[in-house]
């Protein structure tokens, strides 16, 4: 039972391929007008046909965020807790086999952190580590939670997948929401880009969502890590991941995100590099699929293209980000896990939304 | 004050309630409320930030108009209680409006749950406006709980559809002895004005103002409809006809007694 035997299995050797090269010129249109998109309607608007109707497809999109969200965008910015990992993640700077002191942060660091973040008025925070129960358990996440809800009202987590009775401690002791990326849907490619530790176990990652939401999250986001396999089907699964756990998890706000691969320290480089072209379909196809779901954009996008993407569906963006553990801190400075695009700070964020006809929302949660 | 609406202890003249979650500007929504000449705003608790030292949402909402937090992002009677008490310790006065939703697809309300909080907190003196699924059995229990007015959704949160709820929403006006309030899915001001004409207390209106292409002008065209559909209410409509009227009655012949 979950999501990989309800619905992945379904589709888990469904041929791709044919079904693009059949989706016809008249079957994009077709599927835009359906005012709900079935999960076929979801594949035609990520076919390469409809990389053709990208602007009826914005048109619609912009509508439909509109209506759901207004004109909004929600800001939240990353602090890195421990760069110490098991895994071997070919694509990561984190990656075990990276030759470089690792660091984690003491509770007066944190604080310090906190409280240069908590000076720009950020109310929302995302908690990173890498996977290490020895050097970053969920005891020290939760001692780490206790700092920080002095200053945000709103800590999410993106850490390594934990079991539903970890999670829950977790939510006890102030997260509301969880992010996990699955990084790539395709078992077998998964299995390659996991070179080696705990991260090889695919379905105990694919689960941990499901697995948040039970527990008791408000909000939990999925998606894959765009540039290790095909996007087109990597999205799909993504997608519907999201609607199965909508559906499933009701009263629990589903998000979704495709973070796209970038430079970090090693050599490894995307099997499938998406352009920006693709990245836009990718976004329109899944806000028209989940007209209400949460899309975050982060700063692994520049700041050109995060200005053009307003009216398309994204609702949250991070802000004033550091991919390094400390990174705002005048201490010596650790590799980052890969290297943002987007450096603005959060005031001059705050800005471009404003000139660009969108609020930025710093507060949007209050723990109660 | 002529035709003031009385509710929850104060005297309205104006019957257009406003919410501001989706503006793009809150210099923008202070426009729109200013030029609405609406009396009551809901904000969202969860959008407060009390603390911050630049730019807070209060700071945008008129200082006549009544303040209404709201409970948004609660999932059940328990957290709504908590956060209006949150709403009330903040200095935000006694007024909330209960939004349990846990439904995101559609963004439906939790209607048990809302009833257990009106509850609680009508007993703890608040006066409490409860965000509902059109229901008779429902309104009447919030009747009975002691909310302030019931506020039924035209159509769902966001989708500017108007009264697709006009039944069920005429019954409650009929059948509750409490304002009814239509919130939600209202998309144009004939729609607020065809639920003034059947005799809705007030509307609430957010995202057919907030997202218009000129908010200000938008909560004034609203402004005119629910008057001009209130108006039309007092005045008592002519009952409509599917077909004319035959110049001979069929009892004619009856005569009177």
């Amino acid at each position: 039972m979950g999501y990989y035997d309800d619905v992945y299995s379904r589709y888990r050797n469904f041929d791709f391929d044919t079904f693009f090269r059949n989706v016809t010129a008249a079957d994009v249109p077709a599927a835009l007008t359906r005012e709900r998109h079935s999960a076929e309607d979801f594949l035609t608007l990520l076919s390469p046909a409809a990389g053709n109707h990208l602007e009826e497809m914005a048109q619609k999109a912009h509508h439909l965020t509109v209506r759901n969200f207004g004109r909004v965008i929600f800001l939240f910015t990353p602090i890195y807790l421990s760069d110490y990992c098991e895994n071997q993640c070919a694509y990561c700077g984190f990656n075990v086999g990276n030759p470089f002191a690792r660091k984690k942060l003491n509770l007066q660091e944190l604080e310090e952190e906190a409280r240069r973040i908590a000076e720009t008025d950020l109310k929302h925070v995302l908690i990173l580590t890498g996977e290490s129960r020895q050097y970053s358990p969920p005891s020290y996440i939760r001692e780490c939670v206790q700092v920080l809800k002095k200053y945000f009202s709103s800590i999410s987590v993106e850490i390594y997948p934990l079991d539903t009775e970890e999670y829950g401690e977790l939510v006890t002791a102030g997260v509301d929401g969880l992010t996990i990326y699955q990084e790539v849907y395709h078992e077998k490619r998964y299995d390659q880009v996991h070179l080696a530790g705990p991260k090889k176990n695919f379905h105990y990652r694919l689960d941990a969502p499901e697995r948040g939401c039970r527990a008791g999250m408000r909000a939990v986001t999925v998606g894959p890590l765009l540039g290790l396999d095909d996007w087109r089907r990597e999205v799909f699964f993504a997608g519907i991941h999201a609607d199965y756990l909508q559906n499933r998890h009701w009263n629990v706000e589903i998000g979704l995100s495709f973070p796209r691969f970038r430079p970090h320290a090693g050599d490894f480089r995307p099997a499938r590099a998406v352009d920006n072209r693709s990245f836009i379909q990718a976004l329109l196809a899944s806000r028209l699929f989940l007209p209400r779901a949460g899309i975050t954009v982060s700063t692994r996008e520049d700041s050109v293209l995060r200005n053009h993407i307003l009216p398309l569906g994204v609702t949250k963006m991070s802000a004033g980000s550091s991919t390094e553990v400390g990174g705002r801190l005048e201490a010596r400075r650790q590799p980052s896990q890969f290297e943002i695009a987007d450096h603005r700070t959060v005031g001059e964020m705050k800005e471009t939304l404003l000139q660009k006809g969108y609020q930025p929302i710093f507060k949007d949660w209050h723990t109660v | 004050m002529e035709d003031a609406l009385k509710i929850g202890g104060k005297e309205l003249e104006n019957r257009l309630f406003i919410g501001t979650g989706k503006f793009s500007d809150n210099r923008l929504m202070e426009e729109a409320i200013r030029r609405s000449g609406a009396q009551v705003v809901t904000v969202a608790l969860r959008r407060i930030d009390f603390e911050s030292s630049q730019e807070n949402i209060l700071q945008y909402v008129p200082h006549e108009c009544i303040l209404m937090p709201n409970t948004s992002g609660a999932r059940n009677a328990g957290e709504a209680v908590r956060i209006a008490r949150v709403a009330k310790a903040s200095g935000c006065g006694n007024w909330v409006k209960i939004e349990v939703v846990p439904d995101h697809k559609y963004l439906l309300p939790d209607n048990d749950e809302t009833v257990k909080a009106t509850e609680i907190l009508a007993g703890e003196g608040f006066a409490v406006f409860p965000y509902i699924n059109p229901d008779l059995i429902t309104a009447k229990k919030l009747k009975d709980a002691g909310a302030a007015a019931v506020m039924p959704l035209g159509a769902p949160i966001g989708t500017n559809r108007g009264l697709e709820t006009r039944e069920m929403i005429r019954i409650l006006i009929n059948e509750i002895a409490l304002p009814v309030i239509v919130d939600a899915g209202i998309g144009k001001p004939s729609e607020a004005a065809q639920a003034m004409e059947m005799g809705a207390a007030a509307v609430l209106v957010n995202t057919a103002i907030a997202t218009a292409q000129d908010p200000a002008a938008m909560a004034a065209a609203f402004d005119l409809g629910i008057k001009a559909g209130r108006r039309a209410y007092l005045a008592g409509p002519a009952a409509t006809r599917e077909r004319a009227e035959a110049s001979s009655p069929l009892t004619g012949f009856l005569g009177r007694e």
